[in-house]
């Protein structure tokens, strides 16, 4: 597994949308690579014949019937919006297209 | 009055409720004594991040009177009816602030109730207010909390554990007799262990989860934070069962617990010490405290094994995978658009996309950053199998090791935290060592377990707290109450009375600072 | 905006051999989100069909809704596909306002269904297979509106809008195998792909389908490679592709624009691409990048979905016809020729025949009504024949009335506006505009001896055998009576009248 480095920091503040100035990345990328050392045991514990669990105590199946239960008003769906316009939630432009 | 109060405060849940039932209290008294000691003590123990007298005083009236009614209105009302509680911040309640320790939600109000208020407020417990907790209850000191640090009230230079510091440090200051807390790694646990109060983690599914904000879903569990074992088995009751809007909600009643505390013998029980969880790395007098607890259960009749569950080793790290994997998706909803700040970058161009790095840049703290940043490593392209995939498979190995565990031992046993409280500031920079502090209960989280902690008595060298945890299979939380509550009674009786008794006066110290705040008591 | 360069189609198909693939998303009409008890309803009021966990609020836990997985189900077995034992939700991770979450809630490597197929009938009758890869469930996101700059266009907006109605509504994405093989008729099978998806998931009562309102949108993937070559060109993927119009046009074009772009050679670049209707062409998206690590990981907050074999064979006995199947089915029945069934099936309007047989018309009598009178009326109103207002009923009672002899073929349009300018039912019309056939022999026998008297030559020769004459005497005789006279018993009385035989 190959070691944290500054570059890998930028490039995962810019997925988790968190701005970094340069001596957050570098101090960062320090502290991850210790934590991910103390970590890399984890990925020789096991071998390809243990399943994965995702769930600690495992259900299946649990479902909702097709109901409709309660709904908002718009003036509290919009409660704690940081900005709002026409009964809608305001942002400021969108860079990149999908 | 005054000695009343200070009389008052100190009762524990189930006495209380007592008092309350046979009307030699009110709940309006039992409330304003508590909302008074706050109001007396947490300047200096800053349990609390938003105090709610008026509502709570409101539900304790409602109580009172539906007493006062007699009939119908009073035998309809819960046992805990008029009991005041607490609430970790990271819950949501309609009418007061919910901030999760974050500056990312200053002054955001949930629309919604979490089903646990719902059943709070169904069972007339007035809620005094929201406790303070690490950062979205990261931590393990409450240091990361963005609104200051929560003191220990043993020594207010000392962490009170985290993340539910906040929960924990209340009811060991009797400003509140019950709190909720979460535990996600050891959050209930290992505040309740330096604090010396009692905490529940129960069983993945036993109690719900809807409100409680996600920290890491597939192991939070909202629990108990009290100072007897009864009364965390008296909460569990209320605020447990089957919930259709957590889809991991468990249908299991869990309505024995109360029940299992009463039994009072663990004649002929099998007690597991789980070799890999005392010893190394554990302070001398968290063993000394850990081991006389062992011989007064031997001595009650308990027979004590020894287990091994090796895989435990590689926890810490599976647990420092999976948490923050789940914290980076858990935590992208906190953007600034819908809820909570919204901080504009500085200079540049006014996106969407640099108003979320800004508003998360800004609204974070370094805790929650790291978290997120590591999450978002483990679970990127070409890196899942390595770490998140092989943390999941740690998993189903400590599944099967606690398995072949309680097939040899009805419940286990070890120390909660390795340490007693450390000193505030003295683990900030150092992660690694501060992740540490969860070694021991991290495991019951990732195997669903439920997991219980008491005061186990003071360590030899400093006088603090030492916890002492017990594990049982999952859903058999009653077995631990059953347990705990043997070992607590027992304990009492060596020691003359519950250890808080032995804490510090916080009144004295606080007659000063109470002096010089206007209507802070009377 | 640089317009891109394009080959004809022609020579597109002479150097190249595309292949193409689909990704089908598909709105499910439940009453509930697919994870939420809010409303899932089209148009109504920004941010009221919405609670907390529609908004992503903190705290919130999905909850699945069981009528969604079976309609998912549903579709599954409608595609032919395996069904899956045991399947889970996973989180797709990426930041965008309309995404509450910052997350979707859908399925990664375990999708509900897996290895279908769908037969497509082109126009001319070629089977031609699609291979369907999987269909799994996932959650629609929000609607931004963008505002300011130039008109609705993300490009130099100012800000945008959400309204988050539209989060959380339960959609199937269907995606395909590539498809190979097709030729030169790839934007006909394109077309007809979507067609056949919209008509099953319609047919199955699982979605409005109605393409307008994005109950169904299709993003198309389009790549080339020489022709001999196995090994796949680099395809882009054109989005919300939202008509199957658009749909035959977006896939022709982007033909066009690799083989171009080949034909230069440059490297055809992986992006998605924008289609625009008024150009009819699509412009350049984003390319591929980094962000793209969707970060997918099990969905910790549900648990995993068991489809036990029980459940799914009663499922699959709930399912209607296969379009395909029916459509067979009632071309023999009713004995249509090709030709006439294919105009019914184009004009849509094999429902409304099926449901005006079974209320007691013959076939022709169908046929005739809606393809000679209501198809051509709705064209005019612009709107669905079947929506235009006659019922199954109202043929049946105006196909009756005419062969009572009560009105005549002429005099049954005339009702049958009438119906639909809504005065009554056929018999009320016929009463009120006084359109009934003459039927006392009184005035039609006076206006034959006028008739007759008036053309003495032409009663002559029906005297004398030639009674293909006796159109004249009957036009006169219509003529004479406004058109309301039963023009076979004219006939019949003329006849009598000269003492000949018919």
């Amino acid at each position: 597994m190959a070691a944290i480095n500054r570059d890998d920091v930028a490039h995962l503040a810019r997925l988790a949308h968190i701005e970094m100035s340069a001596e957050e990345l570098d101090r960062m990328a320090i502290e991850l690579a210790v934590i991910v050392d103390s970590v890399k045991s984890v990925s020789e514990a096991a071998g390809d014949d243990v399943p994965a669990t995702s769930h600690p105590i495992p259900l299946t199946n649990v479902f909702r019937e097709d109901v409709v239960g309660h709904t908002f008003t718009a003036e509290q769906a919009l409660s704690g919006a940081p900005d709002a316009f026409e009964n809608r939630f305001k942002v400021p432009a969108i860079l990149d297209e999908d | 009055m005054t000695e009343l109060k200070n009389e008052l405060i100190r009762h524990s849940a189930a006495d209380l409720a007592a008092k309350l039932a046979a009307r030699e209290v009110s709940a309006v008294e039992v409330t304003q004594a508590h909302l008074d000691r706050i109001a007396d003590v947490d300047g200096q123990v800053n349990a609390f991040l938003h105090v709610n007298s008026e509502e709570a005083l409101a539900v304790a009236a409602e109580v009172d009177a539906a007493r006062a009614a007699g009939g119908a209105a009073a035998e309809e009302l819960h046992a805990l009816a008029g009991v005041p509680i607490a609430v970790k911040d990271l819950i949501v309640t309609i009418g007061q602030p919910t901030t999760a320790g974050s500056k990312i939600l200053e002054g955001w109000h949930s629309p919604y109730d979490a089903t646990v208020v719902k059943k709070l407020r169904a069972a007339k417990m007035p809620i005094l207010g929201k406790t303070n907790l690490d950062e979205f209850a990261m931590g393990s000191s409450t240091e990361h909390s963005a609104y200051g640090p929560t003191r220990n009230p043993w020594d207010l230079d000392r962490i009170p554990g985290g993340s539910g510091g906040g929960s924990a440090a209340a009811v060991a200051a009797f400003e509140a007799p019950l709190a909720l807390g979460t535990d996600t790694g050891g959050s209930i646990r290992q505040p309740g262990a330096v604090t010396g109060t009692v905490g529940m983690k129960p069983t993945y599914g036993a109690v719900s989860r809807y409100g409680a904000i996600a920290m890491a879903s597939s192991l939070d569990q909202i629990g108990p934070v009290s100072r007897t074992v009864l009364d965390s088995a008296l909460l569990q009751e209320v605020i447990g069962g089957h919930d259709p809007f957590d889809s991991t909600s468990l249908t299991d009643p869990f309505n024995n617990l109360v029940a299992a505390a009463r039994v009072g013998n663990v004649a002929g029980m099998k007690i597991g010490i789980i070799k890999e969880l005392h010893g190394e790395g554990y302070q001398g007098g968290v063993e000394n405290r850990f081991n006389e607890s062992l011989q007064l259960l031997k001595d009650a009749g308990a027979e004590i094994v020894e287990v091994s569950c090796p895989n435990l080793k590689y926890a810490l790290g599976a647990y420092y995978l999976i948490m923050p994997s789940e914290v980076s998706s858990n935590l992208a909803k906190f953007d600034g658009v819908r809820f909570g700040m919204r901080v504009l970058p500085k200079d540049g161009p006014m996106t969407i996309e640099r108003v979320m790095g800004a508003t998360r840049a800004a609204g974070f703290g370094d805790e929650v950053k790291r978290r997120i940043i590591l999450g978002t490593y483990a679970l990127s392209a070409g890196y899942y199998d390595a770490y998140y995939g092989s943390a999941q498979k740690v998993r189903t190995l400590i599944q099967r090791d606690f398995d072949a565990a309680f097939a040899k031992a009805d419940v286990l046993i070890s120390p909660t935290a390795p340490t007693t409280a450390f000193k505030l500031g003295e683990k900030l920079d150092d992660p690694l060592a501060m992740y540490l502090n969860d070694v021991a209960t991290i495991p019951a989280n990732l195997a669903g377990i439920p997991g219980l902690s008491l005061p186990g008595g003071l360590a030899d060298e400093d006088g603090l707290p030492v916890g002492i945890q017990l594990l049982a299979p999952a859903r058999e939380d009653a077995r631990l109450y059953r347990v705990g509550a043997v070992l607590e009674s027992i304990l009492e009786e060596k020691w003359g009375g519950p250890m808080l008794a032995q804490a510090p006066d916080l009144k004295n110290a606080v007659l000063d600072a109470a002096s010089t705040t206007a209507g802070g008591s009377n | 905006m640089s317009v891109d360069a394009t080959l004809s189609f022609e020579e597109a198909m002479e150097k190249y051999d595309p292949v193409l693939g689909f990704e089908v998303h598909v709105e499910l009409n439940t009453k509930t989100k697919m994870f939420s008890s809010a409303p899932n309803v089209f148009g109504d009021e920004p941010n009221t069909n919405v609670n907390e966990v529609d908004l992503g609020m903190p705290g919130v836990l999905p909850v699945v809704n069981k009528t969604a997985v079976e309609s998912s189900i549903k579709i599954g077995l409608a595609l032919n596909c395996k069904i899956a034992e045991s399947c889970r939700f996973a989180r797709k991770n990426y930041f965008y306002p309309d995404t509450p979450k910052n997350f979707q809630t859908s399925q990664y490597d375990e999708p509900i269904a897996y290895d279908g197929y769908l037969d497509i009938e082109l126009e001319d009758g070629t089977v031609f297979r699609v291979e369907i890869e999987r269909a799994h469930m996932e959650e629609d996101a929000g609607k931004l509106t963008h505002m300011g700059g130039a008109a609705g266009r993300i490009q130099g907006a100012d800000y945008s809008l959400v309204d988050y109605n539209r989060s959380g509504v339960p959609l199937v994405e269907i995606v395909t195998k590539p498809i190979e093989g097709a030729g030169s008729r790839a934007p006909e099978l394109a077309k007809a792909y979507v067609a056949a998806v919209r008509e099953i998931v319609k047919n199955l009562g699982v979605s409005d389908a109605k393409m307008e309102r994005g109950n169904v949108r299709c993003d198309a993937n389009v790549s080339l490679r020489p022709h001999g070559r196995e090994r796949f060109g680099i395809r882009s993927e054109t989005k919300n592709v939202n008509s199957l119009r658009a749909v035959e046009h977006a896939v022709r074009y982007e033909i066009q624009r690799h083989a171009a772009v080949l034909d230069s050679g440059e490297p055809v670049i992986q992006e998605t691409r924008h289609w625009h209707e008024d150009t009819r062409s699509t412009t350049s998206g984003r390319p591929k990048s980094d962000a793209d690590d969707y970060r997918y990981f099990p969905e910790p907050d549900l648990v995993p979905v068991v489809a036990s074999r029980e459940w799914v064979e009663e499922l699959r006995a709930t399912l209607p016809e296969p379009p395909a199947e029916r459509r067979k089915r009632l071309k023999e029945a009713w004995g249509y020729s090709d030709l006439e069934f294919r105009d019914v099936v184009n004009a849509g309007v094999m429902d409304s025949i099926e449901e005006t047989i079974a209320a007691g018309a013959s076939a022709d009598v169908a046929r005739k009504w809606w393809m000679g009178e209501i198809v051509g009326r709705a064209k005019v109103a612009d709107v669905d024949p079947s929506e235009l207002g006659v019922t199954p009923q109202v043929i049946v009672e105006l196909n009756k009335l005419v062969e009572d002899g009560k009105i005549n073929n002429k005099m049954a349009t005339q009702v049958l506006d009438g119906v639909l300018a809504g005065e009554g039912t056929p018999a009320e019309i016929v009463e009120k505009r006084g359109l009934a056939v003459v039927s006392d022999d009184g005035p039609l026998l006076e206006a034959i001896d006028a008739a007759l008297a008036a053309q003495p030559d032409v009663a002559e020769k029906i005297r004398g055998g030639k009674v293909q004459a006796i159109g004249a005497i009957v036009g006169g005789v219509m003529k004479a009576t406004r058109g309301q006279a039963d023009a076979g018993r004219v006939r019949e009385l003329i006849l009598e009248k000269l003492g000949v035989e018919g």
